[in-house]
């Protein structure tokens, strides 16, 4: 008897530690999105997205050239990540498969995924900032990269490993070179995971600052040229927060509120296409 | 009836990469437009030799082959061998259906791709000709652009029976291709063979002795890697020489 009620006890104390440590958790995360949400929607308005920002402290201006830039440097990360990323998977899933060189790089990839941002930005401002003198978009671009390529890298080498093997035999049975296989058969079978895997890491590095406070800085100025320092909206974001004037600190809001639902979007996104994938 | 041999094995020995000796002196001949069957228990080799005649091993480093296998002249089992020319001669069907995740129209579409047949109407052509093959295309016609994984596993192993056909392969490798089907699947599949033998030589490793006597012309019975005996299934079912023949097909052990 005595027993039955301590454990019932012991479950109810378990029970209101967890239920309490949830709503701490989802405390905090609903208080920062409810704050972004009120104070960015509050700020957010057509000339954001429109005009260049004006001369500090006057009023109206906006952000466009954050917008482009980041949009550039996100492609750009992109184009130089994703096919790195595709095809280091597509090695160590089909080609170097259960060789002792292919857990390695997996191992190193995965300790590549914790990699603190900052120091992947200092590292690029080493190689690709101080021999050219100047902050410039493609370091930028290069930094956010080598942040996505072991993300890209290891989803591409499970999902092509849930490929069944028999489906590979198939292929090669009817005659067709591996590389057939790999392109025209096992990536057909992973589409849906590598487009995730994509998305999430786009997701991912869209929101960092710290490699590209390092590698792209930012530019006051409307600019396309990836030779020289552009806007981010992660760095201008950075910047307005800490500088004195009442419109940065809105804009700076607004800019925070578009970031959040871009990734917002992106996440939801990959989320629901591994869900409808996999139902 | 004169018989052709399409291919004759002669003294093949195989080994998986382990070092484990897998197949020891196995010869046979398999004749022309006739379906060989190969019993035997489980772990007998008769997989192993059925893979031997696409060099299906040759995807996994380390495996050895010993000897010859002839096919009409050339020895398939020479390093000269081309792979890809010989795979698109010997077709294999899977125990399990394989379609490729796309159409239907696709998939039968794409052994004739690789050989570069690209032109839509003859594709569409060849296409066709295949799935009527395979009895297929009464029930696929209409649904061409389906992907395949809607058809009832059924039709998708006949579906890639199709895929291995529309290349015109002079020899189809089964391996057993019905022990994941229900049993009308299973009926269906094994009228084929009566029709297929026309244009193909067919070699198929079956669980199934009963499957082996229906169908069948040729039976070869494997036991540890050996081949206890070889000759017409008459035979081999109602009057083998071996006792450890009998011993199988009476149902006294395996």
């Amino acid at each position: 008897m005595t027993r039955e009620r301590k454990r019932r006890i012991e479950g109810s104390i378990a029970l209101a530690l967890s239920t309490l440590a949830a709503i701490l958790g989802l405390f905090w995360l609903v208080f920062i999105l409810g704050d972004v949400l009120v104070h960015g929607l509050k700020a957010l308005n057509l000339s954001l997205f429109l005009n260049d920002p004006s001369p500090p402290g006057t009023e109206g201006g906006g952000l466009r050239n954050a917008f482009v830039g980041q949009l550039i440097i996100t492609i750009f990360a992109t184009l130089i990540g994703v096919p790195v990323g595709v095809l280091g998977g597509t090695f160590l899933a089909e080609y170097a498969r259960g060789r002792k060189i292919a857990r390695i790089i997996s191992i190193l990839s995965d300790i590549m995924v914790s990699v603190p941002s900052i120091v992947i930005g200092t590292f690029i401002y080493a190689i690709l900032v101080r021999p050219l003198g100047h902050f410039n978009g493609w370091a930028g671009s290069v930094a956010l990269a080598i942040i996505m390529i072991p993300v890209v890298l290891r989803t591409t080498e499970d999902m092509l490993s849930l490929v069944p093997w028999t489906l590979r035999e198939a292929a090669f049975a009817l005659g067709a070179p591996y590389y057939k296989v790999i392109t025209q058969v096992v990536y057909r079978g992973a589409a849906t995971g590598i487009l995730t895997g994509i998305l999430l890491s786009i997701a991912r590095v869209a929101g960092e600052t710290a490699p590209l406070l390092f590698t792209s800085f930012n530019n006051s100025f409307f600019s396309l040229n990836m030779k020289q320092p552009i806007s981010s909206l992660t760095v201008t974001i950075f910047q307005y927060a800490m500088g004195p004037y009442d419109i940065w600190h809105e804009q700076a809001w607004a800019a925070a509120f578009v970031i959040t639902i871009f990734i917002l979007i992106l996440t939801i996104t990959g989320r629901l296409i591994i869900k409808w994938r996999y139902r | 009836m004169l018989e052709q041999i399409e291919l004759r094995v002669k003294g093949l020995n195989f080994y998986y990469s382990g070092g484990i000796h897998a197949l020891k002196q196995i010869s046979l001949p398999v004749y022309s437009n006739q379906v060989t069957a190969l019993i035997g228990p489980s772990g007998c080799g008769k997989t192993t030799l059925l893979r031997c005649f696409n060099r299906m091993h040759d995807l996994y480093p380390g495996n050895r082959y010993e000897g010859e296998i002839y096919f009409v002249k050339d020895n398939i089992l020479s390093p000269d061998m081309d792979l890809i020319s010989l795979r698109s001669r010997v077709g294999m069907v899977f125990q399990k259906p394989t379609p490729f995740p796309m159409s239907i129209f696709d998939n039968i579409a794409y052994g004739l791709k690789l050989k570069g047949i690209k032109k839509r109407a003859e594709l569409s052509e060849r296409v066709e000709k295949a799935l009527r093959h395979a009895a297929l295309w009464d029930e696929a016609k209409d649904k061409l652009n389906a992907s395949a994984y809607d058809l009832s596993g059924g039709q998708q192993q006949r579906l890639v029976i199709a895929r291995a056909l529309a290349v015109n392969p002079e020899v189809l490798l089964f391996d057993e291709p019905t022990s994941a089907l229900d049993p009308i699947s299973t009926a269906k599949i094994e009228e084929l063979f009566a029709t297929l033998k026309k244009d193909v030589t067919i070699i198929i490793v079956t669980h199934n002795m009963q499957q082996a006597a229906r169908i069948s012309d040729w039976t070869g019975f494997m036991m540890l890697g050996e081949l206890i005996e070889f000759g017409k299934t008459d035979k081999i079912f109602t009057a083998p020489s071996e006792k450890l023949t009998e011993d199988y097909v009476t149902g006294r052990f395996g």
